[in-house]
């Protein structure tokens, strides 16, 4: 007798044609155009810390975590999201360190990929902001001397920085802030401006991000959801004291929020699993972000408001959760018709 | 008001006692288990500090004038009686209240944030309503940090931490990250 074979396996039984690593390296695909964009506009020394950075997340990722792990992509994201968070002139060696505080205590620590609470690259970032607050806050100006720049990159470890040589400019938040002066949008747009390696031109950004949304590798929701909710609150504000505070365009462009709202708010693992979650997280980041920028001692808190609402998805998710297929809500007696 | 606003804002979140400060650490770690557990303790917390302002303001205003160096010993020694006093009167006249705060009201009468909060509230020389404002500041922020943190355990809870990182020591690493990410909040509030 000839009986069919039959193979017992655990579900799920199909597989769809994207996998984790095929959208993780979608997003390193994507983010290639913003790190060619940095190169051209700080020269070699913004290549040489974007690879320190994913350096210093690819190493502890292959030595203490899963096997395979580096292949999957997803340390090379957050290498790459740290390094374009941080300011070219940066000593190598700190870029290197915030990688790998990010991935060890960000990711590894929670038992690796898809179970980490808080963004990596941002954790890694804010790390690096508590440690080094002064290396992190030079801002050298865009498509000056290359060899200066490189030059700091090369500081020694634990050797204090010598910026005799490089020029510096604080970003339009902080000339906003602490100066009280506003730059173009146009320039915002395009990336002629100091800051950090990413957050120079908000248009590419936008458009990378728009790739990956149209692809659906990152939720829509979010960062419409963010960019309506500073608009909203800045244009509110700018109306009632337009001397005081700028209006929505300069807010929405400027800093790191286009950045942070593409590619940091909607990392898949630290946003919340949804659809209503979604909006939510996005209004509290646009919230904290309008907070922070206005009212805060910090010129730029992007980071910190993605970080304090990735601390909230676990709540987000708890009263988002949906009903349960097939069982009817629970009514309280008084109110049943 | 705005200088009562201002201080309860910077007691909740700009200086949060757990993620700032790192006071009350131990219900901190030992009681953020579970959101409903560690939402009662962060409940009992702004029921205890309360009554330590009140406590503080009128050991400060009415009997230690003269009598500074027993600044220390007298909190202590009141804070702890009267949280004593007022959960066996909470027992008799409401057992649901007790229920609810009951067994937590003793553990924290002896805190680090508790004694905390009364130095504090005397060498800024608050008076009453602005210490009143410090106290629900203070609880509401160590309720913030308790509850966060609990949410937090509870998603990680079938995580696959490795060994050497579970228990204690992914509390500690989850807190330093709270404590990294209240860090934007430095100086909110302080240039009106």
């Amino acid at each position: 007798m000839n009986l069919p074979r039959l193979i017992v396996s655990a579900s799920p039984h199909l597989g769809g044609p994207v996998s984790t690593p095929t959208i993780m390296w979608n997003v390193v695909g994507s983010l290639l155009p913003i790190v060619a964009a940095s190169v051209w506009f700080f020269g070699p020394s913004a290549l040489a810390v974007l690879a320190a950075a994913t350096a210093g997340a690819l190493v502890p990722e292959r030595l203490f975590g899963r096997r395979g792990a580096p292949g999957d992509g997803s340390a090379v994201i957050t290498g790459l999201l740290l390094g374009l968070t941080l300011p070219p002139g940066l000593p190598l060696w700190m870029a290197f360190l915030g990688g790998a505080f990010g991935i060890v205590f960000g990711k590894l620590v929670f038992g690796g990929l898809g179970q980490n609470v808080f963004n990596p690259a941002l954790l890694g970032r804010a790390f690096l902001q508590a440690a080094f607050p002064v290396a992190l806050t030079t801002w050298p100006v865009p498509g000056q001397d290359a060899a200066a720049l490189l030059s700091t990159n090369l500081t020694a470890p634990l050797m204090s920085v010598d910026l005799a040589d490089t020029i510096t400019s604080a970003t339009p938040l902080g000339l906003m802030k602490f100066e009280g002066t506003l730059t173009d949008v146009p320039a915002l747009l395009f990336g002629t401006t100091g800051g950090c390696l990413g957050e120079t031109s908000a248009l590419l950004i936008l458009i990378c991000g728009g790739y990956l949304a149209l692809r659906r590798f990152l939720d829509w929701r979010i960062p419409v959801s963010i960019f309506a909710t500073v608009a909203v609150l800045a244009t509110a504000l700018h109306l009632v004291d337009g001397e005081r505070y700028p209006g929505a365009l300069f807010m929405l462009f400027s800093g790191g929020l286009v950045l942070g709202a593409m590619y940091m708010a909607t990392d898949m693992v630290t946003s919340p699993s949804t659809r209503r979650g979604a909006w939510i997280f996005g209004a509290g980041i646009g919230v904290l972000v309008v907070v922070i920028r206005l009212w805060g001692g910090l010129a730029e808190g992007v980071m910190y408001a993605i970080l304090l609402m990735n601390a909230l998805v676990p709540f987000i998710d708890r009263i988002t959760r949906p009903r349960v297929f097939g069982t009817v809500p629970t009514v309280p007696a008084e109110a049943r018709p | 008001m705005g200088d009562l606003l201002w201080i309860f804002v910077s007691a909740a979140v700009v200086n949060n006692f757990t993620l700032a400060l790192f006071l009350g650490l131990c219900p901190f770690m030992g009681v953020s288990g579970r959101v409903a557990t560690a939402l009662r303790m962060g409940l009992a917390n702004i029921f205890v500090l309360t009554i330590t302002s009140l406590c503080a303001w009128a050991l400060n205003t009415y009997v230690l004038e003269h009598a500074p160096y027993l600044r220390l010993i007298s909190f202590i020694v009141v804070i702890a009686s009267l949280v004593q006093i007022t959960e066996m009167a909470i027992k008799k006249l409401s057992p649901a209240l007790f229920d609810a705060l009951g067994i937590f009201l003793p553990l924290i009468t002896t805190n680090c944030a508790i004694l905390g909060l009364a130095i504090f509230q005397t060498n800024r020389g608050y008076g009453l309503f602005e210490g009143l404002a410090f106290a629900l500041g203070a609880g509401a922020g160590l309720t913030l940090a308790l509850v966060l943190m609990a949410s937090i355990r509870e998603s990680s809870e079938l995580a696959d931490v490795p060994d050497m990182a579970r228990g204690t020591s992914l509390v500690l690493i989850i807190a330093g990250s709270l404590s990294l990410a209240f860090m934007g909040f430095a100086g909110l509030l302080s240039s009106t």
